[in-house]
C-alpha cells in the first residue's frame, strides 16, 4: 500500500538523474570506497604504492576471490556456506595426492588433479544443498556439519600430514606473472569472477538465482522447483572451493589438511562488503570482487602502516560492520530515489 | 457533544517524488465513528501513519484533546491514547494470546517474573469484551486471520485508548465475522470510544459510520454525514465520476465444455472428499467462511500443498499434479490470496515478475533476451493498464491494485487455460477492481475457465455463473446464478458450523 505510484507534483529527481544516482549509490559505492581506501594508503603507507606491493595484493586476493564468487551464488539464494574453508583443505590434499603420483606424467597428473578438486568440491556442495533442501534444514547448520566432515576427511586422505613435491611445471605456472604485473593465479580468479558475472547477469539460470532469493515460494507457485536452484548454488560454491584449492596449490605448493581455516568467513565478508544482501535476492558478483579487494588492501595497508597483528583484525572487523550499516543506509536512499 | 477530539489543520506530507497528503483539514468529534474512504494512493495510509506516529507531517498541525499532537514514535501515539490497528497484523505468532495482549506491560511478580495467573485472568476479560471465546494460552499462530484481528482489537482496548483507528479491519473477514466486529464497534462506541474506520467496502460503512471523509489524490474531497448518502454518491466523490455497473456481468457468454474437473479430492485423512468442475468461459464462484477450506482446496488442486487422493481432469483428460510445476505445465494458474508473500518478487522489477512464469519464451540457449523481455512486459502492462513509472520499477513500490495486475500479467504471459483466483480484489481500490473485473470478462470471453474465491459476497454474486459454497472443508451446496441469494449462500456457509 505504498502511495508513491502516482506522483502529483513533478518529481524533484528526473528519471535520468535518478538512474545515475541509483548507479552511484548501488553499484559505484563500494568501488568508490575501494578507491578512497587505496588512495589513503598510497599517501600514508610507505611502499604501498609500489608495483611490487600491487603484485603482492593481486597474489593474495586470488584464493578469497574464487571462494567468494561461489559464496555469492549461495548468499543470493538466501543461504550461507560455512564449509568452503575445509572443503578447500580436503581438495588440496586430494589434488596434491594425485599430482605427486609418479606413475602419471605431469600433464596427466595436473589435469586429473584439477578435475578431482572440482569434483570433490562440487560433491561436497551438492551434499550441502541436497541435505538442506531435502530436510528443510538451515544451510548454516548443514554447512557447519560439512565444515567438520570435510576437515576430518582431509586428515584421513592426507594421513594428517602436509603433502609436498608437486610437479615443477605446476609450480612454475603458479609463479608465472603475465606481462610483468598480472600473476597467473589472479587471472584464474578474474576468470572465475567473469564466468560468475556472465551467468548471473545474462542467463535464465542467473535470473532464477535472484528470483529464488527474493521469494522462493512465489517462484515455486509460478511453476518452478526452487530447490533445484538452491542445490545448484551450493554445488557452484563447492566447485569454486575446488578451484580455490588449485589456486592454493599453485600459490603455496603444498596440500595441507589444515589449510583454509577461517577462509569461509573472509569469503562471506567479501560478499557482504560487496553489497550482497544476507537475506538473498540482492547483490552482484562484481561487488564481491571489489569487496575482496577492499579486505586485502586494508590488511596490507594496515600492515605497512605498522599497525600490529593484534590491532589489524579489530580494524578489519569494524570495516565489515560498517559496510553492513552502509548497506542498510544505501537501501533506504535507493528507496527514496525510486 | 460536538467537541472535537482530534483536529487536523492543513496537514501535508511530501515524499521525494510525490505529495502523499496535501492541505488536509479535518475534525473528528468525540464519540463518533468516522469513516475514511479513498482509492489506493488517495492518502489514507499516510494519514493513518501520521496518527500512529510512524510519519511526521511536513506542514500543518494536529491537535488531540485540545493539545498539540506530535508523536515521534508509535509509542508516543499509544501513550497519548491513540491506537492504530493496522491492516497488516502485528502479532507475535509464537507467543500466547495473553502475552500478545499485554506485551507492553506484562503483569509481574517479584524479580520480574511474569505473573501468569494475573496475565491470563486479564486476557480472558479482554477477550470477552471482543467476543472471542478462545483459551488465552493459545499461541497466536494457531488462530485464523479473523480471530487475530479480534486479538488486535482487544489489545488496543487493553490500553484504554480514547481513539481507535481501524485500517481495513474487514478485508479478510467473512460476513458473519464482520457482523460480530460491527457489534463490537457499536459497543465500544457506546462506551465513548472514538473510532476512525478505513474501508474499501462501501456497503458496510453505512451500518456503523456517523460521518464520512473522502480523500482523493492526497486531498480532502469532502466530509459529510453518512445519513442521506448513497453508495453511488460516495463512489462519485472517491473517483470523481460515476460507475454504472461495478461488475458488468456478461449474460451473452454461455459456458462451453468442462475445462477443469476435480473428483474426490481428499486433502488429508480428516477432511472430506470434494468434487467440482469449471467450464470454458465460465466464472465459478467459491464462497465460504475464512478457514472453511476454500483456499486449502485450491492449493491442493494446484499441487501447492500435498493431497492424499483425487483425480484432476483437464479437458476430460486426467493429469497428475504433485507440484505447482505440473499444474502450470497443464495450463493452470493460481493467483494466491497472499499477493506479497506468495505471488510477487517484491524487490525485482515489473518485467522480471511477469516473465518468471516462462523465461523460455524470452530466452535462447539459456540466455535471457532483455529486449524481448522488455517488449513482452511493456505489451502486457499496457493491456492491463498497470500504472508503473517504468517496467524497471520494483513491484514493491506499486499500489495493491497494480501489484495484483502484475500477478495477472505473469499468468497471461505464460498463457493459461484455467485461472484460479483467490481473493483477487482484496486490498484493491475500486477503480482497479473494476478493471480486474473487465479483464476477467475478457478472459472468460476467450474461453478460459475461471475459479474465483472471494469473501466479498456481492462481488461473487455480481461476477459468477455459479457459486459453490464451502463449509468446514466440505462443499455443501451449489447455487446457480438465477437463484443467487445472499441469505441462502450465507446459511450454506454456516451449515456445518451450527450443527451440534
Amino acid at each position: 500500500m505504498t502511495e508513491t505510484t502516482e506522483p502529483l507534483v513533478s518529481a524533484p529527481v528526473s528519471p535520468g538523474r535518478a538512474k545515475f544516482l541509483r548507479f552511484l549509490i548501488r553499484d559505484a559505492g563500494v568501488l568508490l570506497a575501494l578507491v578512497l581506501i587505496t588512495l589513503f594508503f598510497s599517501l600514508s603507507a610507505p611502499y604501498f604504492a609500489t608495483p611490487g606491493n600491487a603484485l603482492k595484493i593481486f597474489v593474495q586476493i586470488a584464493i578469497n576471490t574464487v571462494l567468494a564468487a561461489g559464496m555469492t551464488f549461495v548468499i543470493l539464494t538466501g543461504g550461507i556456506d560455512l564449509s568452503v574453508g575445509s572443503v578447500l583443505a580436503l581438495c588440496t590434499v586430494v589434488g596434491a595426492t594425485i599430482m605427486i603420483d609418479e606413475s602419471l606424467s605431469p600433464a596427466v597428473a595436473i589435469t586429473l588433479a584439477l578435475l578431482a578438486c572440482m569434483a570433490t568440491g562440487a560433491a561436497c556442495g551438492l551434499l550441502n544443498g541436497w541435505i538442506s533442501t531435502r530436510w528443510k534444514i538451515p544451510s548454516f547448520i548443514v554447512t557447519l556439519g560439512m565444515l567438520n566432515m570435510a576437515a576430518g576427511a582431509a586428515r584421513v586422505v592426507s594421513d594428517n600430514s602436509t603433502i609436498t613435491g608437486l610437479p615443477q611445471s605446476f609450480v612454475d605456472f603458479g609463479n608465472l606473472i603475465v606481462g610483468g604485473f598480472l600473476p597467473s593465479i589472479f587471472l584464474v580468479a578474474v576468470l572465475v569472477i567473469a564466468a560468475g558475472w556472465f551467468v548471473l547477469r545474462f542467463t535464465v539460470f542467473g535470473r532464477m538465482i535472484f528470483a529464488v532469493g527474493t521469494n522462493d515460494e512465489a517462484v515455486r507457485l509460478s511453476g518452478h522447483n526452487p530447490d533445484f536452484y538452491k542445490v545448484a548454488a551450493f554445488t557452484i560454491s563447492g566447485l569454486t572451493a575446488g578451484i580455490a584449492a588449485m589456486v592454493y596449490l599453485l600459490r603455496l605448493n603444498i596440500g595441507s589438511p589444515i589449510a583454509g581455516v577461517g577462509y569461509e568467513l573472509n569469503a562471506i565478508a567479501a560478499v557482504i562488503i560487496g553489497g550482497t544482501s544476507l537475506s538473498g535476492g540482492k547483490g552482484s558478483i562484481i561487488g564481491t570482487l571489489v569487496g575482496a579487494c577492499i579486505l586485502q588492501v586494508l590488511s596490507t595497508g594496515l600492515q605497512l602502516l605498522g599497525v600490529g597483528d593484534n590491532f589489524k583484525p579489530i580494524v578489519i572487523g569494524l570495516v565489515i560492520v560498517l559496510a553492513v550499516i552502509l548497506d542498510a543506509y544505501r537501501e533506504r536512499l535507493l528507496r527514496r530515489i525510486r | 457533544m460536538d467537541e472535537a477530539i482530534l483536529s487536523l489543520e492543513g496537514v501535508g506530507k511530501i515524499f521525494p517524488g510525490a505529495v502523499a497528503l496535501s492541505d488536509v483539514s479535518l475534525s473528528i468529534t468525540r464519540g463518533e465513528t468516522h469513516i475514511i474512504l479513498g482509492e489506493n494512493g488517495a492518502g489514507k495510509s499516510t494519514l493513518i501513519k501520521l496518527l500512529a506516529g510512524i510519519y511526521q507531517p511536513d506542514s500543518g498541525t494536529i491537535a488531540f484533546s485540545g493539545q498539540p499532537y506530535q508523536p515521534k514514535t508509535p509509542h508516543d501515539a499509544q501513550q497519548s491514547g491513540i491506537r492504530v490497528v493496522h491492516q497488516e497484523l502485528n502479532l507475535l505468532p509464537y507467543l500466547s494470546i495473553a502475552e500478545n495482549l499485554m506485551l507492553e506491560s506484562l503483569p509481574r511478580r517479584r524479580f520480574g517474573i511474569v505473573d501468569r495467573k494475573a496475565l491470563n485472568r486479564r486476557a480472558v476479560a479482554l477477550l470477552e469484551e471482543v467476543g472471542l471465546d478462545v483459551d488465552p494460552r493459545t499461541r497466536v499462530e494457531a488462530l485464523g486471520v479473523a480471530q487475530m484481528q479480534l486479538v488486535e482489537i482487544a489489545k488496543a482496548l487493553s490500553y484504554d485508548s480514547r481513539l481507535l483507528v481501524l485500517d481495513e479491519p474487514t478485508a479478510t473477514l467473512t460476513p458473519p465475522e464482520i457482523e460480530r466486529l460491527f457489534s463490537i464497534i457499536k459497543r465500544l462506541k457506546a462506551r465513548g470510544v472514538t473510532i476512525i474506520y478505513i474501508s474499501h467496502r462501501l456497503h458496510e460503512v453505512f451500518e456503523i459510520g456517523d460521518r464520512v471523509t473522502v480523500l482523493r489524490n492526497g486531498r480532502l474531497v469532502a466530509t459529510r454525514d453518512l445519513h442521506g448518502l448513497s453508495v453511488p454518491d460516495i463512489v462519485r466523490m472517491m473517483i470523481g465520476r460515476d460507475i454504472a455497473d461495478e461488475f458488468g456481468f456478461d449474460a451473452s457468454l454461455v459456458p462451453g465444455k468442462v475445462a477443469l474437473s476435480v473428483t474426490n479430492l481428499k486433502r488429508s485423512a480428516a477432511t472430506p472428499e470434494i468434487s467440482f468442475a469449471v467450464r470454458h468461459g465460465e466464472i465459478l464462484g467459491v464462497a465460504g467462511l475464512v478457514g472453511s477450506g476454500r483456499t486449502e482446496a485450491m492449493r491442493a488442486l494446484f499441487g501447492a500443498d500435498a493431497k492424499l487422493d483425487g483425480v484432476v481432469e483437464i479437458d476430460g483428460r486426467p493429469v497428475a499434479i504433485t507440484a505447482p510445476k505440473d499444474a502450470v505445465r497443464h495450463g493452470l494458474s493460481l493467483l494466491t490470496e497472499d499477493r506479497k508473500g506468495q505471488g510477487l518478487l517484491l524487490d525485482l522489477a515489473v518485467d522480471k515478475n511477469i516473465t518468471i512464469t516462462d523465461l523460455g519464451k524470452v530466452s535462447r540457449h539459456g540466455l535471457v533476451n532483455r529486449r524481448a523481455e522488455a517488449a513482452a512486459a511493456k505489451d502486457l502492462i499496457g493491456q492491463l493498464r498497470v500504472k508503473a513509472s517504468s517496467i524497471e520499477q520494483a513491484v514493491r513500490n506499486l499500489s495493491g491494485g497494480n501489484q495484483q495486475k502484475v500477478v495477472l500479467a505473469k499468468w497471461l504471459f505464460r498463457g493459461t487455460s484455467t485461472l484460479i483466483l483467490d481473493e483477487p480484489t482484496r486490498g484493491v481500490d475500486i477503480g482497479a477492481r473494476r478493471e480486474i473485473y473487465q479483464l476477467l470478462w475478457m478472459l472468460a470471453a476467450a474461453e478460459k475457465g475461471i475459479i474465483m474465491v472471494s469473501s466479498d459476497l456481492p462481488e461473487l454474486m455480481g461476477m459468477c455463473h455459479r457459486i459453490i459454497v464451502f463449509s468446514k472443508n466440505k462443499i455443501v451446496g451449489e447455487v446457480p446464478r438465477a437463484e443467487f441469494d445472499q441469505e441462502r449462500i450465507l446459511s450454506l456457509a454456516y451449515q456445518e458450523y451450527v450443527r451440534p
